[in-house]
């Protein structure tokens, strides 16, 4: 298989078995070069493991994956001074500081004493850690401990950065600023492989695959993903949202109904026309005074429109159509 | 030259945690002196002071000649006197006593007529040292009184103590201290630090890097084999200090054989660490190795007195090698060039030992 310049990323038939476990099945990719590629899915639905697979740290049980042209299971060597790499949970040295984890970093890539200074000191100031040098890195906050993990992630300039859950031990607006982060290492041609389980961070990515239990059930970007669902959303707000839930619950056209607040969300196939009349009309009988629009597709509707109810699906179909 | 680098940054990160890992800073100096004071004090097979009791049933001038006699030796000490031979079994049994002296009332006419044993020692014999010291009591000449002219007999074969004149076990202990608390330390410090960094998750970062094996393996011995030398001057200068242990080879031979020592034991403690899961495993495995070093090598027990079997597994501990090293260096002023076959059986354990921990460490999760 042969990888070009347009993608980072390419791999067919990716698979990885643990024992009896598929973890990932039948993963095809391909991640353009100079984007942000997000993997979106609850724990255990293979994103680490596909990471690890990408990076060379886990041999596919049959698949391949082709990374910045290199064979991700044979030129795994050669590809790890090229890729960098934040596992999910810290994996510097807590007892170390700040400074010498970097330092570490640099002299295990090899980065030339003089080139190393210069660089350290960049990344401390890009990363917002100048001030905590002698600082045990056992000792900063989520947030700060994420910075410097990127940081060391980047100190040899890697051209593919693979980032397994960056953001799970950080709260929302330290989260903001790590993706600014990322984007800011897109500009200067760094492909970013991130894994999540948060909406908002999914549709921040330029690209997006999400898995199921082990199984990529789509990709493409936010909106194309909006556009491609077998559902229409309807969204539909009342002053007795209780008793609209009530209402709309019974209705077998309706395959997924989820309350936001104040409102509801509603999914019906695409085959059936009119679905907004269909719940306006459940809602009338039930004598509820609503507002009921159709609406674009959030992340969330996707996530729940490609997994849960990738399986009901058949079974909903059969019977609307009886 | 990347590799070097590569190397140093291990090095360098490695002394870095050590400094900062004050239990294990504890460890590098408390070890060697605690076991240094612990086993030359308690240590000694030169064996005294025996709790005896005893019972003079003859009550005659030679049995009290003979009593006082035993007295004078020191190795046993009669602190009672018991009414028969059933009490002195008694007190046996009860533990009170580890030595028991039955005289009989016929005492003086066995000792003239010679025909039969003139008394008896009963000996708690499940400690084969006080047996054997107790053995050595039958040889007291009995001094019969002046006029019987018998002379005691003299001695078919004269001992000459080489090397330890004083009979002092501390001469013995200390050289060989080196390398238990070498076996002990060495293989723990390796032996936990890989799976560390497994455990605390810093493995799979590093095994992201471009670190080789080697290098990785070789960047965490070489601080280790620093330690182990600041050990080994520890335990002969206080050895030599308050034991008064003297160091009669040259000091480059002691470096010399105490390197290739120190590096057969953290090539082990690497294999171990590459085979443990948690660094609680690491410390088991270590200990399930350390006994063995502790019984067969030599430290305890002579080496030859144990059966083939023992002396083969013995054979296989790298501690068997370095005792007879460092006693042959230290106690006898030995030359390492006239024991090349330990220099080498060391050499090839710690060959063995790497090649084993390197192929074992694989760079990949599965």
């Amino acid at each position: 298989m042969q990888s070009n310049g347009e993608f980072a990323i390419q791999a067919r038939g990716l698979t990885r078995r643990f024992g009896a476990l598929v973890a990932v099945n039948e993963v095809d990719l391909n991640v353009p070069t100079g984007k942000i590629y997000g993997f979106l899915g609850p724990n255990g639905s293979g994103k680490s493991t596909t990471i690890r697979m990408l990076c060379g740290l886990l041999t596919p049980s049959s698949g391949q994956a082709s990374v910045l042209g290199l064979d991700a299971g044979k030129d795994s060597e050669a590809l790890k001074q090229q890729i960098g790499y934040m596992t999910q949970r810290f994996s510097l040295y807590e007892d170390l500081s700040v400074r010498e984890n970097l330092q570490f970093i640099g002299e295990v890539y090899a980065i030339p004493r003089r080139e190393r200074r210069g660089r350290m000191d960049e990344l401390l100031s890009r990363f917002r850690l100048t001030g905590r040098e002698r600082q045990r890195a056992g000792t900063l906050s989520g947030g700060q401990k994420q910075r410097l993990a990127l940081a060391a992630a980047t100190m040899h300039r890697p051209n593919l950065l693979l980032l397994d859950e960056p953001t799970s031990a950080v709260d929302p607006s330290n989260r903001r600023d790590f993706w600014e982060s990322l984007f800011e290492l897109t500009e200067q041609g760094t492909t970013i492989l991130v894994s999540t389980h948060y909406m908002d961070e999914a549709v921040r990515c330029h690209n997006l695959a999400i898995l199921d239990r082990g199984v990529k059930v789509a990709d493409g970007s936010p909106r194309s993903l909006g556009e491609n669902i077998a559902t229409n959303v309807i969204e539909v707000q009342a002053d007795d949202i209780d008793a609209a839930h009530l209402a709309l619950h019974g209705v077998p056209q309706i395959v997924s109904l989820t309350r936001l607040g104040t409102r509801l969300r509603a999914q019906l196939p695409k085959h059936i026309s009119e679905p907004a009349a269909i719940v306006a009309r459940a809602l009338r009988h039930a004598g509820i005074a609503a507002e009921v629009d159709r609406v674009f597709p959030d992340i969330e509707d996707i996530f729940v429109a490609v997994t849960e109810l990738r399986e009901t699906r058949p079974g909903t179909t059969e019977a609307v159509d009886s | 030259m990347k590799s070097l680098i590569r190397i140093f940054a291990i090095m360098h990160k490695e002394l870095l945690q050590l400094s900062r890992d004050r239990l294990t800073f504890g460890m590098i100096v408390g070890i060697p002196l605690i076991q240094l004071l612990l086993f030359g004090y308690a240590i000694n097979t030169d064996v005294r002071n025996l709790t005896a009791a005893y019972v003079d049933e003859a009550d005659s001038h030679l049995s009290r000649q003979l009593i006082a006699d035993l007295g004078a030796t020191q190795v046993v000490v009669l602190r009672q006197r018991v009414a028969n031979v059933g009490e002195l079994v008694q007190l046996l049994d009860a533990g009170a006593i580890s030595v028991g002296v039955a005289i009989p009332d016929d005492f003086d006419r066995r000792v003239i007529s010679r025909d039969r044993p003139a008394l008896q020692l009963l000996v708690d014999g499940t400690d084969p040292i006080i047996l054997g010291v107790a053995e050595g009591l039958a040889a007291i000449p009995l001094r019969f009184d002046s006029q019987s002219g018998l002379q005691p007999r003299q001695r078919m074969v004269e001992v000459r103590n080489y090397y330890n004149p004083e009979r002092r076990s501390a001469v013995n202990i200390v050289p060989s201290l080196v390398g238990v608390v070498l076996t002990m330390t060495m293989v723990l410090f390796t032996g936990v630090a890989i799976v560390r960094e497994r455990e605390r998750g810093n493995l799979e970062l590093l095994i992201n890097t471009p670190v080789r094996t080697v290098e990785l393996m070789l960047g965490k011995i070489v601080p280790y084999i620093v330690i182990g030398l600041i050990q080994l001057v520890i335990i002969l200068a206080v050895g030599r200090v308050i034991f008064s242990v003297p160091i009669m080879g040259s000091e480059w031979q002691v470096l010399l054989a105490a390197l290739i020592f120190i590096s057969a034991n953290l090539s082990l403690g690497l294999l171990i660490s590459t085979v443990a899961a948690t660094q609680f495993q690491a410390m088991q495995m270590t200990f399930f190795f350390f006994l063995p070093s502790i019984l067969l090598s030599g430290f305890m027990f002579p080496f030859e007195g144990m059966p083939e079997i023992a002396q083969g597994i013995a054979e296989v501990l790298p501690l068997t090698h370095f005792n007879r090293l460092i006693r042959g260096i230290v106690l006898r002023g030995a030359e390492v060039s006239m024991m090349m076959q330990e220099i080498f059986a060391l050499a090839a354990f710690t060959a063995i030992a790497l090649t084993l921990a390197v192929l074992r460490f694989s760079k990949r999760l599965d």
